[in-house]
């Protein structure tokens, strides 16, 4: 099987390691037109090895208490040695997980990543994406501020809306009648261990499924359609080392913008970490403003443009939930923005414009906000969705070339 | 597309108005200065004595506070610190939830991490806003603050303000030089002088708000530096990485 000697030959025969090392890396072809928009993949998993390797440092000193918990992450802070970057490249790398999974997510949006045959890829990715939201919403009790503890209770309590089950079904995740200290254990358990078991696996399936069909691209071409004579793709290039390096290039400018909020603006103006969160949890003192942490606003304001409460739970499940089925939605017979037609690039923007004023709108207190807008919102939503099977049927697309365009 | 990439990232980065008074009472600005270490000297002495009775900071410790401040450990223990803890001791007092609850109504908060909660302007304009009231039980109320159970602690240092009508400079006269007054009501004026002028006191609030900022994050001077040098690290990491890039690229077409 391989042709190497010595002590690889010795291995290979008995683990495929130059085999999988090949298949992944150095003889797996991408297209060699990627742009920009393809750097947000291996951000995030940049990101989910500074999440993995900060937390088990964190999760040594931290306690997982009501007593403790607060005063832990303070000891962290003040009297373990490098306690404070532990702390805010964990805290920072959270946001910085969301901002490149949506990015990521965008691009697969706009080059139709999503469509046959990489609906699974696809699948994985929204997977990880909601256990992402676990794992954020668990990891942000576990401070047991005033909005950790506030938070929670909110979100928690958005199970009460479900009938018949909802008040035994929020006793249930909570282990206790109110958040407390059995709430904060539990949660401490699921983010430590269960979640990020489960994250890394999603991201195994994500790479393996990703890696039989091969990447997408901007032109969405199918690269495999035009091989040479050794039956690799003309337009595809070894991934290492020309996209480990072209890659380094985007990860280095990404540490700029994240070592600076970690530097410079830990908190990010009260975003990544919120003011009222520096206040230990008090069951008998409300803050006057609670908001979820900036990554969940936009489906906050789902929930709160809906004046039912148990609707609006449904709603915000289903902004969340329509996203699974978009490789069935789609019906164009192009894959990218660039052949798409003119109502697909509408739709898009629109839907970019729905996201971001959703987010803003979750972000600030109700009576901010004119009453028409998240609910406005929420209906461009949701129509990018599902008006997605009639407009990119009926759109006139421009004809797709043979090989990509670089 | 790049319009609606740069509202995306707008959006994030406007700052969010969290930290505003509750009472909408307008916030006087404050620049915290937390390398000037004889400002946070002076507010650590003020904190100690006129705080630390009911306040605690139980998640400092006063050789952290001594070293940083760059004072020494033997003044530290001699001045700074009232009871018998040991300087490597926690920041707290001997007043109980329990007894400070039946005292004030309501136990005094931690204030370690107060500046991170309450930002600096808060507190700067809330210690400088106390004025007598009669109908509170302890005989003032606080403008940023309203009904707030504490005492105007620093008022043997500030003096009594009252709340009504009095002159108010609003203009300078570019003639003269001398401040344009108009008489206003719903102000705040000092009634009875304190062993401090008003210039002072606005100085020793600085000073006290100055080290509050500090203990809420004590490394900040700390992280701002090793930030410099981690940035001037990457930038020599960039240029690596670009001719790298630049070198296995440079046959693809």
């Amino acid at each position: 099987m391989s042709d190497k000697k010595g002590l690889m030959a010795w291995v290979d025969d008995r683990l495929p390691v130059t085999e999988a090392y090949e298949k992944h890396m150095s003889k797996y072809y991408a297209p060699k037109n990627f742009n920009v928009w393809y750097v947000f993949g291996v951000l995030s998993m940049l990101v989910l090895v500074n999440q993995l390797l900060t937390g088990i440092w964190l999760t040594m000193s931290f306690t997982p208490s009501q007593a403790g918990a607060f005063a832990s992450v303070e000891y962290i802070m003040r009297d373990v040695e490098w306690g404070w970057l532990l702390r805010y490249m964990h805290s920072t790398g959270a946001s910085a997980f969301f901002i490149v999974v949506y990015l990521h997510m965008f691009r697969g949006i706009i080059y139709g990543s999503y469509q046959k045959p990489r609906e699974l890829i696809w699948i994985f990715g929204m997977c990880i994406y909601l256990a992402l939201c676990a794992e954020a919403f668990m990891g942000y009790v576990l401070p047991w501020g005033q909005m950790s503890y506030w938070g929670a209770q909110v979100i928690i309590s958005l199970f009460g809306a479900i009938p018949y089950v909802g008040e035994d079904l929020t006793t249930w995740i909570r282990g206790d009648y109110l958040i407390s200290e059995i709430t904060l254990n539990r949660f401490f358990a699921l983010h430590v261990i269960a979640l990020p078991l489960v994250i890394v696996a999603l991201v195994v399936m994500h790479l393996l499924a990703l890696h039989e069909v091969g990447s997408n691209n901007p032109d969405g071409v199918d690269i495999k359609k035009n091989l040479d004579e050794n039956g690799v793709p003309k337009d595809g290039i070894p991934f290492h080392p020309f996209y480990t390096v072209h890659d380094l290039v985007g990860i280095v400018v990404f540490l700029f913008v994240f070592c600076g909020i970690i530097f410079f603006m830990p908190e990010m103006g009260g975003y990544f970490l919120e003011h009222a969160n520096f206040e230990e949890a008090n069951p008998l003192k409300t803050p006057e403003h609670i908001a979820p942490v900036w990554y969940f606003t936009p489906f906050y304001a789902v929930l709160r443009a809906v004046p039912d409460k148990l609707l609006g739970v449904i709603a915000m499940g289903a902004a969340i939930a329509i996203l699974f089925v978009l490789p069935w939605l789609d019906r164009s017979p192009v894959r990218s923005i660039r052949y798409k037609g003119m109502l697909s690039k509408i739709a898009i923007a629109l839907f970019v414009v729905s996201f971001v004023v959703l987010g803003v709108c979750g972000a600030l207190p109700a009576y901010a906000q004119p009453p028409w807008l998240a609910p406005v919102m929420t209906v461009v939503y949701f129509a990018f969705f599902i008006l997605m099977p009639w407009y990119t049927k009926a759109e006139k697309t421009k004809p797709v070339p043979e090989r990509v365009t670089g | 597309m790049k319009k609606l990439i740069s509202v995306f990232l707008l959006s994030i980065v406007a700052p969010l108005t969290a930290v505003a008074s509750g009472s909408g009472y307008h916030l006087d600005d404050m620049k915290p200065n937390v390398s000037n270490k004889a400002s946070l000297q002076r507010g650590a002495q003020t904190f100690v004595n006129y705080c630390m009775g009911c306040h605690e900071m139980q998640y400092s410790r006063y050789e952290r506070v001594a070293d940083d401040l760059e004072i020494p450990h033997e003044l530290m223990v001699e001045n700074l610190i009232f009871n018998d803890s040991k300087i490597g001791q926690l920041m707290t007092n001997a007043m109980t939830v329990d007894a400070a609850k039946r005292w004030f109504g309501a136990a005094p908060p931690d204030l370690t991490l107060v500046a991170r909660v309450r930002g600096e302007d808060w507190l700067y304009t809330y210690l400088r806003t106390f004025y007598e009231n009669s109908t509170r039980p302890l005989g003032v109320n606080n403008e940023v603050f309203p009904n707030v159970g504490m005492p105007h602690v620093l008022m043997e240092l500030q003096g009594l303000q009252k709340k009504g009508c009095a002159q108010v400079a609003v203009d300078i006269d570019v003639l003269t030089g001398q401040d344009i007054t108009e008489e206003r009501c719903d102000v705040l004026y000092l009634a009875e002088e304190g062993s401090q002028s008003p210039a002072e006191y606005e100085e020793t609030v600085y000073d006290l708000v100055n080290f509050l900022v500090y203990t809420a994050e004590p490394m900040q001077q700390e992280r701002v530096r090793i930030g410099i040098i981690v940035m001037l690290f990457l930038v020599v990491l960039f240029i690596c990485a670009y001719l790298l890039n630049r070198e296995y690229w440079k046959d693809i077409h």
